[in-house]
């Protein structure tokens, strides 16, 4: 109990400043959007080709929007030595681990939220009814991302160029869940449904819970000074 | 001073010269004494390097990972060292055994590279690793950059069954292993005039690694000493 009323609290703190300053959030979408022009000028998404290439450009979007968000996520707290100050209260570092994962997460749902369906507008794609199940494939492997995400972005915070380093270090990390989300949407866009495509899901749920775990296991040794 | 000096580089030369000696030999057996392979003919030969260096890259990324578990459990500067060195010299032989795959995949598959699963999980290891080394030279506080890069050393070993898994259901074109087999035994599913240059290439690389280990963990042990004395001599 103490240990989520800690998450909550530091959770509600990240998110206020949000909402205060909308740095992270608003640059997230914009730059989110542009991609999305880009994609559009170069080339045109044939109908037949919907399944293979759209699941691989939202998660491209998204990928790079993430990265971008990460840089920002604990920008905070490297100011004013508010990190050190944070570490000496008496608070369970998973805590802040999990606060940060979630803060992060709700970001990138946000941008999502608004990404697909403008993909989905801006390609002019015929079936909208399997966007919410995309969309639920979608959030699965943002939980991974976000949870490994989370965790490099503390491990690199002292690293000089750490926003070149990030990605370079996230990226091999997460070829399970860009494998596994890619080919379930593909699947979804495919049939209507996940049929054989469910293996990878485990996998995804899989990853998701095994490294949400390790992340607030190790955590005490990620962020320390 | 006296533990620099202490450090003797005599046994280290021993070490070096057989395992120099013992490469020269598994080439010759390799190379000359072993018959052509059946079905790939002479190509086949650089299974006697390819085989032995993945498996010193294997061993190399599970010693990275207990060190590093090692060293944030007990914080004994030497698991540092032998993570960082092991992380090194693995690094060196994923990328030579990606090279002496490619050499073999030309003539045999006709591409130098594909996407199966098994060359993109070593091209993958490959990039963690190579990252986990950016990440040690881009970190500037020396402990701070031991326990950084011993997380990774952690996270990036535990994601190597969730990558593999995925690459494979992703595709497959390698040969799946045709010696290290659950079914039989290794002796049966190989003949012998192979098997001995093969084991006696295992046995040189394993002691070329654990020769360029020892040299780069003692430079790594020499650093710090000299990082010791020059703060001392400031005092």
């Amino acid at each position: 109990m103490e240990f989520l009323s800690q998450a909550v609290l530091l959770f509600k703190k990240d998110l206020l400043l949000e909402l205060r300053r909308r740095e992270s959030l608003l640059t997230m979408f914009f730059f989110g959007t542009l991609l999305l022009f880009v994609f559009h000028f170069s080339f045109d998404l044939a109908p037949d080709r919907i399944a293979e290439m759209a699941p691989a450009l939202l998660w491209l979007a998204f990928l790079f929007t993430g990265t971008l968000g990460l840089a920002q996520l604990f920008e905070g707290e490297r100011a004013n030595h508010c990190l050190e100050a944070l570490l000496l209260s008496p608070m369970d570092r998973g805590a802040f681990f999990v606060a940060k994962t979630c803060f992060n997460l709700v970001l990138m749902v946000l941008v999502e939220i608004v990404i697909i369906p403008l993909f989905w507008i801006l390609f002019n794609l015929p079936n909208w009814e399997l966007v919410p199940d995309l969309f639920l494939v979608t959030l699965l492997g943002t939980v991974g991302f976000c949870v490994l995400g989370t965790l490099f972005a503390a491990v690199t915070l002292k690293a000089r160029a750490r926003e070149l380093l990030l990605p370079l270090i996230l990226f091999p990390l997460m070829v399970p869940v860009i494998l596994a989300t890619i080919r379930c949407m593909e699947a979804i866009l495919r049939n209507g449904e996940l049929g054989d495509a469910l293996p990878w899901l485990r996998l995804l749920v899989g990853f998701d819970v095994i490294f949400l775990t390790v992340g607030v296991l190790i955590f005490d040794w990620v962020i320390e000074f | 001073m006296a533990k620099i000096s202490q450090i003797s580089g005599k046994r280290n030369g021993y070490f070096g010269a057989l395992a120099l000696v013992s490469i020269l030999l598994g080439l010759y057996w390799g190379l000359v004494q072993a018959p052509p392979d059946a079905y790939q003919g002479e190509v086949q030969r650089i299974m006697y390097l390819h085989i032995p260096s993945i498996l010193t890259a294997y061993l190399s990324f599970f010693l990275v990972f207990v060190g590093s578990c090692l060293y944030l459990w007990k914080r004994e500067k030497r698991d540092d060292i032998l993570a960082y060195s092991a992380a090194e010299i693995g690094v060196l032989f994923t990328a030579l055994t990606i090279i002496e795959g490619s050499i073999w995949g030309k003539p045999t598959w006709g591409v130098w590279w594909t996407w199966d699963a098994r060359l993109t999980l070593t091209a993958i290891l490959l990039l963690i690793f190579a990252g986990y080394l950016m990440l040690r030279s881009l970190t500037e506080e020396e402990n701070r950059g031991a326990s950084s890069a011993a997380v990774l050393g952690i996270i990036g070993f535990l994601d190597i069954p969730l990558i593999h898994m995925s690459v494979y259901w992703w595709r497959t074109l390698h040969q799946p292993p045709s010696i290290l087999r659950p079914d039989k035994a290794p002796w049966e599913n190989i003949a012998w005039p192979l098997l001995t240059p093969l084991l006696l290439n295992l046995a040189a690389f394993l002691l070329l690694y654990f020769y360029l280990l020892s040299l780069r963990f003692r430079l790594g042990e020499v650093n710090e000493e000299i990082k010791a004395l020059k703060l001392s001599r400031d005092f």
